[in-house]
């Protein structure tokens, strides 16, 4: 059910206090202190058939800052983070229940269009799947499914949203080749760029780097703080540096129920609860 | 292991000696003074049996065979893709589960019972749409041959839709696509290598097609592309040769090495296409 991987990397195991935080001046503000929240979850349940996956959520995602979802395998965050763009939909025994708004909107209506939902909620997933066509085909992909564009115009939509997810560079000279012969770290910001064509607010990602190598998975990162200002990110992720280096706001499940969620540094230093604790000094998990 | 080496030699073998049957028969055929290879290739007219004078082109029977091929195909090829589609991307899981094997039954058909069908149900219906359909007709025999395909090209070019990983569909669909979106935009172009090979799988079957045609099709050899019209076939003829009085030694006998040469060389050729479109347009997913 859930994609959660199993790969483990060495630094899913350092000592939580020991990481290096992104932003020591947001850590000052408290969670209540966003004037903005973007995503707001109040007693959100979800189930797979009769089997509950999700217990009980109450979460405010702010607006344009990175809030990453941690928790061991099988806890519901990715399970969750599908919920925000409605993927849920593509499994029959999937259903919700409870309050889940994107500014204000109610995003469990039935009256929601989800692929217009989809034009504002993008996604990153797990491992990198551009589609087996040219890079410039992946870019346009998403625009040309929602209207006519000239040529002019999807050439430069093609080319901010590559350089958006900084790998112009890298592909300006071929980008009429296959996507499928880059690297993997390029085909995942490929993906980003992809995502960010359509012009979403959220962009969720589901562990975008488990599948990539130290370097790539730095570019990821370096990626994801540079779209930090622009676009409101969830970010699931197995690795606790990560989820410490590069969100701001941090949300811990387990078992299916959020059992903490905050600013970032306060979850990694003085986390409240004993199970976070123990999560994110890698005791368990 | 020396028995497993004779099983799959025996199929080699068997191949290697009707190629060279064909062969031995076909340049005895080309020995007789009255025919030639110029005359095969480029006179237009086959007449073998009838008439003071013999003519042996063979495009007359390469039109008929393609004329009922082209029928076919533009029948069972769309409509199977699109049923493909249908069962890969939309039909819940136990639609599919009765669907398919029905369609895989109608495989199993022997197609004498196809020929029969396009006889006795297809022909009169035609004749009642339009007087210029006769009693045979190249039209009839190609709905028939069609039918009889479109359980290949269904079920092989499903196999290869759903051999599209679904990270790809998630991908589309995240983006905002529709199932169409999804279905004609990411999911066949994908599988197009496959799609294609299935394609050239049941052309080969329809350009080999012979109980069909040699019923429903009628034995007129020419060049025509009035699907109302009466044709006749590479295979329908040679049926019509071996099942008929022309002694074994006479050239019209022999002629139908030549045409049964003609017809290896034919889909050989397309089975050859086939797996260079294979090899050329496989797109690796990963």
């Amino acid at each position: 059910m859930q994609s959660e991987s199993s790969t483990t990397t060495p630094s899913q195991h350092a000592h939580g206090h020991s990481v290096e935080l992104r932003a020591v001046s947001v850590a000052s503000t408290p969670n209540t202190a966003h004037s903005d929240t973007a995503i707001k979850v109040r007693g959100f349940s979800s189930w797979y058939g009769s089997f509950q996956a999700l217990k009980s959520l109450d979460l405010d995602i702010p607006s344009r800052h990175v809030t990453a979802f941690i928790g061991p395998s099988g806890c519901g965050k990715s399970t969750f983070l599908r919920w925000i763009n409605r993927m849920n939909d593509t499994i029959p025994s999937a259903r919700a229940e409870g309050t889940l708004e994107l500014h204000g909107k109610d995003l469990l209506a039935k009256s929601v269009d989800v692929v217009d939902l989809r034009r504002h909620v993008g996604m990153v997933f797990q491992k990198p799947n551009p589609f087996p066509k040219s890079i410039y085909d992946n870019v346009a992909f998403g625009p040309r499914l929602h209207r006519v564009y000239s040529r002019a115009e999807l050439d430069q939509l093609v080319e901010r949203s590559l350089r958006q997810a900084s790998i112009w560079n890298e592909v300006k000279d071929r980008l009429h080749a296959s996507a499928l012969g880059l690297s993997g770290g390029q085909q995942q910001r490929l993906c980003i760029a992809r995502a960010i064509a359509v012009g979403p607010e959220v962009l969720l990602m589901d562990e975008p780097c488990s599948a990539l190598d130290p370097k790539s998975t730095l570019a990821i990162e370096e990626l994801i703080e540079s779209l930090a200002d622009r676009y409101t990110i969830v970010i699931v992720t197995h690795n606790m540096q990560q989820a410490a280096r590069v969100s701001d706001e941090t949300a811990f499940f387990f078992e299916g129920r959020l059992v903490e969620s905050g600013a970032t540094e306060a979850i990694f230093t003085k986390p409240r609860n004993k199970q976070t604790e123990d999560y994110v000094t890698g005791r368990f998990g | 292991m020396g028995s497993l080496a004779v099983a799959a030699t025996f199929s080699i073998l068997v191949t290697t000696t009707i190629i060279v049957v064909l062969a031995r028969e076909t340049i005895g055929f080309f020995e007789f003074p009255e025919v030639s290879l110029g005359e095969f290739f480029f006179s237009l007219e086959w007449n073998p049996l009838l008439g003071a004078e013999k003519h042996f082109g063979i495009w007359p029977l390469v039109a008929g065979t393609l004329l009922v091929t082209v029928i076919a195909a533009s029948f069972a090829l769309p409509v199977g893709l699109i049923s493909a589609v249908y069962l890969s991307e939309y039909a819940s899981p136990r639609v599919r589960a009765t669907l398919k094997p029905a369609l895989e039954i109608l495989a199993g058909i022997p197609t004498v019972v196809y020929g029969f069908f396009a006889l006795t149900v297809i022909t009169p219906m035609l004749g009642k749409i339009s007087p210029s359909f006769g009693a045979y007709n190249a039209m009839s025999a190609g709905l028939a041959t069609g039918i009889m395909i479109l359980p290949i090209v269904c079920s092989l070019s499903e196999d290869a839709l759903r051999a599209v990983p679904r990270s790809l569909r998630d991908a589309a669909f995240a983006l905002g696509g529709t199932r169409f979106d999804v279905s004609v935009k990411v999911v066949v172009p994908a599988a197009l290598s496959g799609v294609v090979a299935a394609f050239l799988l049941a052309l080969s079957r329809a350009i080999g097609e012979t109980m069909i045609v040699a019923l429903a099709a009628g034995g007129i050899a020419q060049i025509t592309a009035n699907p109302a019209a009466e044709v006749q076939t590479m295979t329908a003829y040679m049926v019509q040769i071996f099942l008929g009085d022309a002694p074994a030694t006479g050239v019209e006998y022999k002629s139908s090495y030549a045409v049964a040469a003609m017809l290896f060389v034919l889909t050989f050729g397309l089975t050859m296409v086939g797996r260079w479109v294979l090899r050329r347009f496989r797109e690796e997913y990963d």
